[in-house]
């Protein structure tokens, strides 16, 4: 191996190291906090690796009496916004793709640069109005504003590329458009299905702004939860870093599992809703 | 026989299009999604506008007042304050993220053990949950228990107040935005290169150029397009951000990190002035739109350039 490449390769692991490391410290140093006791977490300087281990940080997240409360809350509210984004984005995906009314597209395009908070002030009128507040139900509405773009827009492209052949076979072998849709159409579109699911999840359950405005004690998720704590008194950190990994958890472990089809639907154009 | 077949299967076929392929109606494939969008999107999008010329005590009823909500800005200093902290927050979101995106992109196409789990590693900031991440953030930056203090003081230099000044906090939230947002950029910019032709690489490195001076002379001018995508997306994502500086600053210390967004937010949800928020929405708005027809004149513009039409 000449002295260039050997160089080469130094150099190479050397950038490796210098753009990887900001992310892989930032975790490994969040775990740290929340697996230590408060003396750990404030002595000076800094234990990375306590002698004793911390876990009730963990277990007095989890069997405070409200977790499950939030977690549940979370639970409904991605579950529903990404069920309902799905329900009616797709077959928009579908249809757009179909009709090629691009220009209908634009509109997702305005939802993508509308900062979300100017959704919040007519809507919370409408909630308030309808007397929906106390519910789950005006979380569930209000992220249809950053589930729907994406299902649809990440569709519209699954669609494009799909072959509009086959569909043409079963329509002269006698299938309705239902059917071609059915049968045809979404089989073949499944690797967009999950690309959509898993980022309208994400973005869904991520969601903070939206939470803060709209949730009462009762209807809290779990990003609104945290951030109650911080500015509930002054806790000591453990706690405070174990919940929020619990938080982000299903998150990154979506992430590292699903890493392929989020890059290819993030890369087609549907990032950060909100 | 077959003759007569084929001949029939082609007239079928020929008259095929006519009946059975005339196009269907995509329709009621498309209106619940229309419905739901008019609902959630539109709909609100016309009330905020409405609301902007209505002045909206809490408990009595609307009146109209005009364009006096837009004439409040001006004169609103915590307004002005926040526009300039939205643009000098957002000129360095972009900034950064888009060298550094660039960089992990040049270093990502090479080919390493383990690039498929450092990328998903890499890509986790982002998908991450914004509030938890906030919250290590707030304790990192924290200036006596905090490790980006202790790390400092391991390579000599002195300590920093961090979001708990007003000169260093906007840069300090930069910093939280640039470590979660650089994998976007280089994930669009990584997919640019991987889209390039390899010849003028190959007689590149035969004429004896340097790694830098193909990134300079081949790479650079070719990714552009892509760049400018990244920057777009950045600049429309930077300019709303709200989580992470809600979550840390709440806007402070003061107002020192004050964003157009989180002024919305106070006038919105904490003061309940829903006619003035609305026209801030409004306002807000048009400059992010604004922001982004720039940003498409400039990539008009460079690739007129590129073409060579440079005068």
């Amino acid at each position: 191996m000449s002295a260039r490449s050997i160089l080469g390769r130094l150099g190479l692991a050397l950038g490796v190291f210098l753009i990887v490391s900001p992310a892989i410290l930032f975790f490994l140093w969040m775990i740290s906090l929340s697996v230590k006791f408060e003396v750990d977490n404030a002595a000076y300087p800094p234990v990375f690796w306590p002698e004793h281990f911390a876990w009730k940080n963990y277990t007095d997240v989890l069997s405070s009496n409200r977790f499950f409360t939030y977690f549940k809350n979370s639970l409904l509210v991605t579950g529903g916004a990404t069920s309902l984004a799905m329900l009616v984005g797709v077959p928009a995906g579908y249809g757009i793709a179909r009709m090629a009314a691009h220009k209908s597209a634009i509109v997702i395009l305005i939802a993508r640069i509308t900062p979300g908070l100017s959704y919040l002030i007519p809507l919370f009128l409408m909630f308030q109005w309808l007397g929906l507040l106390g519910t789950l139900w005006p979380q569930i509405i209000i992220h249809l504003v950053v589930t729907v773009p994406i299902v649809i827009w990440i569709m519209i492209g699954y669609f494009e590329t799909t072959p509009i052949e086959l569909e043409e076979a079963a329509r002269i072998d006698g299938a309705t458009r239902w059917q071609v849709f059915r049968h045809v159409a979404l089989p073949v579109a499944k690797p967009g299905l999950a690309v959509a699911f898993i980022l309208a999840v994400i973005f869904s359950w991520n969601n903070f702004v939206f939470g803060i405005v709209l949730a009462g004690r009762e209807t809290r998720t779990l990003p609104v939860a945290v951030y109650n704590m911080i500015s509930f008194d002054q806790l000591s950190w453990g706690p405070l870093a174990a919940a929020a990994l619990i938080v982000t958890l299903p998150v990154l472990l979506l992430t590292v599992f699903a890493q392929r089809q989020i890059v290819a639907g993030l890369t087609a154009g549907a990032v950060k809703g909100g | 026989m077959s003759t007569i077949v084929e001949q029939a299967g082609a007239a079928a076929e020929a008259a095929a299009p006519e009946r059975a392929l005339r196009p269907p109606s995509y329709w009621p494939f498309v209106v619940p999604a229309l419905v739901t969008v008019l609902a959630v999107i539109i709909f609100p999008w016309l009330f905020t506008i409405w609301m902007s010329f209505q002045e909206w005590k809490v408990g009595s009823p609307t009146t109209f007042v005009g364009l006096s909500n837009y004439f409040r800005l001006p004169a609103d200093p915590r307004f002005v304050e926040s526009v300039g902290h939205t643009l000098s927050y957002t000129a360095l979101s972009v900034l950064l993220p888009l060298v550094l995106g660039t960089f992990a992109a040049v270093v990502f196409h090479a080919r390493f053990p383990g690039r498929g789990l450092l990328r998903a590693l890499f890509i986790m900031p982002m998908m991450a949950t914004p509030v938890a991440i906030a919250l290590v953030w707030t304790m990192m930056f924290h200036p006596q228990l905090g490790i980006l203090n202790y790390l400092l003081s391991l390579v000599g230099l002195p300590p920093q107040l961090w979001v708990f000044h007003p000169g260093t906090v906007i840069p300090s939230l930069v910093l939280v935005e640039t470590w979660q947002w650089t994998p976007l950029v280089m994930l669009i910019v990584l997919g640019g290169i991987a889209s390039l032709p390899t010849e003028p690489y190959e007689s590149a490195q035969i004429d004896g150029a340097s790694t830098w001076q193909m990134f300079r002379y081949i790479t650079l001018p070719l990714i552009m397009p892509f760049l400018f995508i990244a920057a777009m997306i950045r600049a429309i994502d930077a300019i709303k951000s709200f989580d992470i500086i809600f979550a840390i600053t709440q806007g402070g210390p003061g107002s020192a990190s004050e964003t157009i967004n989180l002024y919305l937010y106070s006038v919105a949800f904490v003061y309940y002035d829903l006619g003035y928020a609305s026209a801030i929405a409004v306002v807000f708005f048009a400059l992010i739109v604004a922001l982004t027809a720039l940003l498409l004149v400039l990539r008009r513009r460079a690739q007129w350039n590129a073409l060579g039409n440079d005068t």
